[in-house]
């Protein structure tokens, strides 16, 4: 698993290390089971305070994707890919629906809408 | 659980400089940078630490003890770093060890030592009057690390470094803190060493703690903007924390919190947080 730590984020940095490690999760590259690294190892590896990674494993935790087991680690649970995959088209569907009424306030077309979402597409792929 | 340092109503007073009340709280397991200007208080709390000097009040435990009541066994638990090495400048590394052996008995660990004076390139020949600075500093470490100490205190240890030596002890920090049972105390003037590495920062101005807290919580307090006189104008006074004016408008550290949420804040570092609070402090 790869974690990159960007500086210029605004994200903080615990939030980028939580993410990509739910992201890892959620494709399948960490395995239900899997035992993560502790969080002194992954502070130490990735330069930051142990706070910061501790963080991000509690938030983990919090959001259900992995679980502590005192004395032996943190591991990735169980996930339940078809619910996480119904939660992302909820969001979807909202996000979708302010950004229609966005577009209607600013008169832009379907069209429009629809190129601008190819351009971003692929300006994200760039970055990627 | 059992805190590493203690302060309580810490209080020294050295000619015309008072140091203290402090109260501070380290937990274990964890980094602190100890930052402030010159003549802050700093190497003054260390050496109180170390019973180099004695608190005209107040209460210092270290790893749970009070040190008046630490005994010269129990001293091998406690690690320091100085600017120097303060040994005798005719002694090989040898000499050096042979001392330490004595000094602290069952607890010195050779094998340690060896490998952290192979991590260095330290020569074996030589009398540590010709080691240069970065090479005593490393000696030092060396030492500090190889009996068994659960509490390391550095004063300056890295200051005249050069980056890549200043980077190798990072490492060995971070090593170090592996056991969590390990905790480093660190008063440096070199930041970004601490950005990178610190859980807490502690801040000591003219003798007074000014605040201790997770360097996290820290650096996403405040936030620097370039404004115009008329933008500074308009600002909450309670939100700016320290200011630099120049001829073509005006930097200033502000608490986010207290402007609004669409103000273009850029990130604060460490020293930013220093310098704007000092000159804050000064108008």
């Amino acid at each position: 698993m790869n974690i990159k730590i960007k500086n210029s984020s605004n994200d903080p940095i615990y939030l980028q290390i939580k993410n990509q490690i739910r992201d890892a999760i959620l494709n399948g590259e960490l395995e239900t089971d899997e035992l993560l690294p502790s969080i002194r190892f992954l502070a130490k590896e990735l330069r930051v305070s142990v706070i910061t990674t501790k963080r991000a494993y509690d938030e983990l935790e919090k959001d259900g994707f992995i679980h502590s087991v005192q004395g032996k680690g943190s591991f990735v649970a169980p996930q339940n890919i078809e619910l996480m995959k119904e939660r992302f088209l909820k969001k979807i569907e909202t996000n979708i629906t302010e950004i229609l009424r966005y577009a209607k306030l600013a008169g832009m077309s379907h069209d429009e809408l629809i190129e601008m979402i190819k351009t971003l597409e692929s300006e994200h792929a760039e970055c990627d | 659980m059992q805190n590493a340092i203690e302060l309580r109503g810490l209080k020294k007073r050295l000619g015309n400089f008072v140091l203290g009340p402090i109260d501070l709280t380290v937990p274990r397991g964890c980094i602190v940078g100890y930052i402030g200007e010159n003549g802050a208080g700093k190497s003054t709390t260390i050496k109180l630490l170390l019973h180099l000097m004695f608190p005209d009040e107040g209460e210092i435990r270290l790893l749970g003890k009070d040190v008046q009541e630490f005994t010269p066994q129990m001293k091998k638990d406690i690690a320091y770093v100085f600017d120097d090495l303060y040994l005798p400048e005719d002694m090989t590394l040898n000499n050096v060890q042979n001392f330490h052996r004595k000094l602290y008995g069952q607890a010195w660990q050779d094998k340690t030592f060896a490998d952290l004076v192979a991590r260095f390139n330290l020569p074996d020949s030589k009398s540590i009057k010709h080691f240069s600075r970065g090479m005593k500093m490393q000696l030092g470490l060396a030492l500090a690390l190889s009996h068994g100490a659960r509490l390391l205190l550095l004063d300056e240890a890295t200051s005249g470094l050069d980056p890549v030596i200043r980077d190798d002890v990072l490492d060995i920090l971070l090593d170090y803190i592996q056991n969590e049972n390990h905790t480093v105390f660190v008063s440096s003037h070199i930041l970004s060493d601490l950005e990178k590495v610190a859980d807490y920062i502690a801040f000591i101005h003219k003798g007074q703690l000014l605040f201790m807290e997770t360097k996290d919580d820290l650096m996403n307090q405040y936030g620097i903007a370039s404004l115009s006189e008329e933008q500074l104008e308009e600002l909450d006074d309670m939100a700016i924390v320290g200011k630099r004016p120049h001829q073509f408008g005006v930097e200033v550290m502000l608490k986010r919190e207290l402007v609004p949420s669409d103000f273009e804040l850029e990130k604060v570092s460490i020293e930013d947080i220093m310098v704007y609070m000092i000159k804050g402090k000064r108008k």
